[in-house]
């Protein structure tokens, strides 16, 4: 199994910013000033409070550290690349200037100070989801450093992510040649779930798995993939199982309701194996490994499955990132092929 | 190939439709517009009498949001979870090119879907001949 | 000449299968048909002020249908009135060729349920079930009644359910997904001890308006996200249900899940149990994952059925969350109807497929 771990792309682990602090150096002089006149100290957001298990495996500290990071899950996993996907609270402002503001900080503190670091290290864009244009601006500067590899969008915002006000940021996308991947939370300006509000984290963690339904039903009945055939989408930390009966029921419906939606030409089901991937952890599978071929085989595509740690939330111990008893061609094929055909612009920066 | 009389024009005029039993087979029968087609009367999907159907227009999209109608009439949707059907070929719009391939599939797999039988019609005498295919 | 011929679908043994149908839809033959039950100063109240809900509609729906009243086209009775709105037509239609030994009435609608106004709301409430009594079980004996209950109105909910609580003639008490907070949520724990004490599972029914977006990224488009994102709806009222641990506290207390499909269940309890032993401490009242108050109190009714490429896959996910948690449902007279005789593909031993179709139905509501 050692030669399987060594030599993969992880697509997502988690680069977390110590302090709003650490982003003053990036900030222009109005927002510098702004900040801290306003006392505006942390946008550190619910979703994976800071002492829960699932936040953080117990011998993993060092998201905050670039050193800690090589450390703790480059070293151990023989990574080649890892996507550093930061969940900072940007998407959650409403003032949309400030957003963008502060999108732009990450990805410079970003850059300078992980993917400048280490070579192993790549990206995804933080935009402002709340004004698609600024977000297109922020597409555009960052595109030109090819070690961002995606641009990130929250998977429940304002809109579900199918509706055609995003459309300027799938453009931009495309046209840099960027997946665009959905991570999960919510920007909370909708409930959490279609009944309000659930009382627990680990709720609304389980309800992740209907939250990502949602917006990729959206993503493909507005016909997102028909207007923009080149764009791949990758849904972070969704987990894996929920998608096969998810699509039958979508694709059920779809026999019925084509006439709603006549730009869906082909099956549903059809649409999402060739233009969406998904993280490999978590995967929520069952106790039993023996049911891990029945799963593949409802998933109906080995193309779909990207290798990654979810570094450093806590799914699994030791370098067990994969299912058990994976088959050798396949542990290939999720920790390397895969994330290299998804991601145009890592081979052109991997040698 | 036997050939059945099944109908007169007058019994189907035009918007009308007719079902029919052929040789064991309900076969339903439509004029669109002095066009008469014949289908088997029984969807592939979980057995829905077409003839209980509405016929529709063909919609289709370019691209998202460009809504374009044409041969009004000549669709019919199953009267239970609304599966589209040419008319012309029986051929499902969802999926024609899957249904043509599994057209020689046998199965009994009730779920398993599959074109509608369709027969070709004449118009003789003002008596409707079906051809079907012997047992 | 242009003939394809294929095999019809038939399963000729399943067709002779009696089945418990779990789902089916009874209808109002005119707007004012509830009149002889409600008192006249309700019905003053609607026809003066409208039965406001948590939509933007009084007539209408935002999300239109695929096809009128989202019912099969054949299912329009001959003397006229909506689908549903005749017993023999329904008979003749539906009970008598799909073998159908005892049907459970799950009525929707106007029947008070998610009224904005809580009183109106429990009097249409309890003139729905009066008048599921008086026109369809005491017309024929297959015939089950739900205990319609105004559930955001935990107190009136518990009234209607001690009022109807020993009737035989009622099978359940009726829910919908679409609820103003999930419904795990202690608010609404009376009515689930209400409903155990009674003896009477608790049926959760797709659809409703809660005012929340059907996505937690805000409203869809179309018609087909809303009818998709059901299941998802579904998935987070067990959720719900299973981490607040309902069951832990009510073990008496079963729960169906009914018009939301089942094939997404077992994935999702595959998830809440790896995440739930992570995070167990926020949720002491659990003393057993998830996973396993679920298969004990839980089941699911089968329609609408998922329809995998393989049917194989089908088949496993039955198999995964077991044959005695699935109860069969047609969703008669609606679109999306699935019948007894095509939907469930070959499979599984002859004492499973009549589980499903008859005998787990037969057990949990206690029909014979």
């Amino acid at each position: 199994m050692d030669d399987l771990r060594s030599g993969g792309i992880d697509c997502d682990i988690h680069p977390a910013v110590p302090a709003l602090a650490a982003l003053l150096p990036y900030l222009d002089a109005h927002w510098r000033e702004a900040v801290v006149q306003r006392g505006l100290d942390e946008l550190r957001t619910v979703d994976f409070p800071p002492s829960a298990p699932l936040s953080a495996r117990p011998d993993w500290h060092g998201a905050s550290s670039v050193a800690a990071v090589g450390a703790e899950v480059l070293d151990p996993f023989g990574t080649q690349i890892a996507i550093c996907n930061c969940l900072y609270g940007v998407p959650m402002l409403f003032t949309e200037d400030m957003a963008a503001a502060l999108a732009r900080a990450v990805n410079d503190w970003i850059a300078r100070e992980w993917l400048d670091q280490d070579p192993r290290l790549r990206a995804g864009i933080v935009v402002s989801p709340q004004n698609p244009e600024f977000a297109v601006d922020e597409i555009e500067r960052c595109a030109a450093d090819p070690r961002f590899v995606q641009v990130l969008l929250p998977v429940a915002d304002e809109l579900p992510p199918g509706r055609r006000a995003h459309w300027p940021i799938y453009a931009a996308a495309a046209r840099h040649r960027l997946p665009v991947a959905f991570h999960g939370g919510t920007t909370s300006k909708h409930a959490p779930s279609a009944v309000g509000w659930p009382s627990f984290v680990t709720e609304e963690y389980v309800g992740r798995a209907p939250a990502f339904q949602g917006a990729l039903t959206s993503l493909v009945c507005e016909g997102v993939f028909a207007r923009f055939p080149d764009l791949r989408v990758v849904l972070l930390g969704s987990g894996v199982t929920w998608l096969p009966a998810h699509l039958w029921r979508l694709t059920k419906f779809w026999r019925g309701l084509r006439m709603e939606v006549p730009w869906l030409d082909r099956p549903p089901a059809e649409i999402v194996r060739e233009h969406v991937r998904l993280t490999a952890q978590p995967f929520d599978l069952p106790a039993d490994p023996a049911q891990f071929g029945a799963i593949l085989d409802q998933l109906g595509s080995d193309a779909l499955l990207l290798f990654a740690t979810d570094y450093p939330h806590w799914h699994f111990d030791g370098t067990d990132a994969l299912p058990a008893g994976i088959a050798p061609a396949l542990a290939r094929r999720i920790m390397v092929d895969n994330p290299r055909a998804t991601y145009p612009r890592l081979t052109e920066t991997v040698s | 190939m036997p050939r059945h009389v099944v109908a007169t024009l007058r019994e189907l005029p035009p918007g009308g439709r007719k079902r029919v039993a052929v040789d064991g087979r309900d076969i339903v029968l439509f004029n669109v517009g002095g066009e008469v087609f014949a289908l088997a009367d029984r969807c592939p999907h979980q057995g829905g009498r077409l003839s209980e159907g509405r016929l529709v227009g063909l919609v289709e999209a370019a691209e998202p949001g460009r809504y374009t109608w044409s041969r009004g009439g000549e669709i019919v949707r199953c009267p239970w979870h609304g599966w589209e059907f040419d008319l012309r070929t029986g051929r499902s719009r969802c999926e024609p090119s899957r249904l043509r391939t599994r057209a020689y599939d046998v199965s009994i797999e009730p779920a398993d879907p599959g074109p509608v039988e369709t027969f070709a019609v004449t118009v003789e005498a003002r008596r409707i001949v079906v051809d079907v295919p012997g047992r | 000449m242009n003939v394809t011929v294929r095999p019809l679908a038939t399963t000729p043994a399943a067709s002779r299968l009696s089945v418990i149908d779990c789902d089916i839809h009874p209808a109002r033959s005119t707007p004012d048909a509830l009149a002889p039950y409600l008192e006249q100063r309700w019905q003053d109240l609607a026809a003066t002020f409208g039965t406001p809900r948590r939509l933007g509609y009084q007539e209408g729906v935002a999300y239109p249908k695929g096809q009128p009243n989202a019912a099969r086209r054949d299912a329009w009775p001959p003397e006229g009135g909506p689908p549903g709105s005749s017993l023999p037509f329904m008979q003749a239609q539906h009970l008598e060729p799909n073998g159908v030994a005892f049907g459970i009435l799950n009525p929707l609608g106007a029947t008070g349920q998610g009224f904005r106004n809580l009183d109106l709301a429990a009097a249409y409430a309890r003139a729905v079930n009066d008048w599921q009594i008086a026109e369809w079980v005491g017309r024929d004996a297959r015939l089950r009644a739900s205990v319609v209950v105004s559930y955001e109105d935990p107190p009136a909910a518990v009234a209607e359910i001690e009022r109807r609580a020993g009737d035989r003639a009622f099978a359940q008490v009726l829910l919908l997904t679409r609820t103003a907070e999930p419904l795990g949520q202690r608010r609404y724990w009376p009515i689930y001890e209400a409903a155990a004490a009674a003896g009477l599972p608790v049926g959760i029914h797709a659809f409703g308006y809660g005012g929340w977006p059907m996505t937690a990224g805000g409203w869809p488009s179309y018609y087909i996200e809303e009818m998709t994102g059901h299941a998802a709806c579904a998935q987070t009222q067990l959720i719900s249900l299973l981490l607040e641990g309902v069951f832990a506290r009510i073990p008496a207390l079963r729960v169906v899940m009914i018009e939301a499909g089942f094939a997404w269940a077992p994935a999702l309890l595959w998830r809440l149990d790896r995440h739930w032993a992570r995070m167990r401490a926020e949720t002491p009242h659990l003393t057993r994952p998830p996973s396993h108050y679920a298969r004990e109190s839980v089941w699911w009714t089968t329609q609408p059925m998922e329809e995998p490429e393989r049917h194989r896959h089908l088949l496993d996910v039955i198999n995964w969350l077991g044959w005695d948690r699935l109860l069969f449902a047609t969703d008669y007279p609606h679109w999306d109807f699935d019948d007894p005789a095509a939907v469930l593909p070959s499979g599984g031993t002859d004492a499973e497929r009549r589980a499903l179709f008859h005998d787990n139905a037969a057990a949990l509501y206690g029909l014979a």
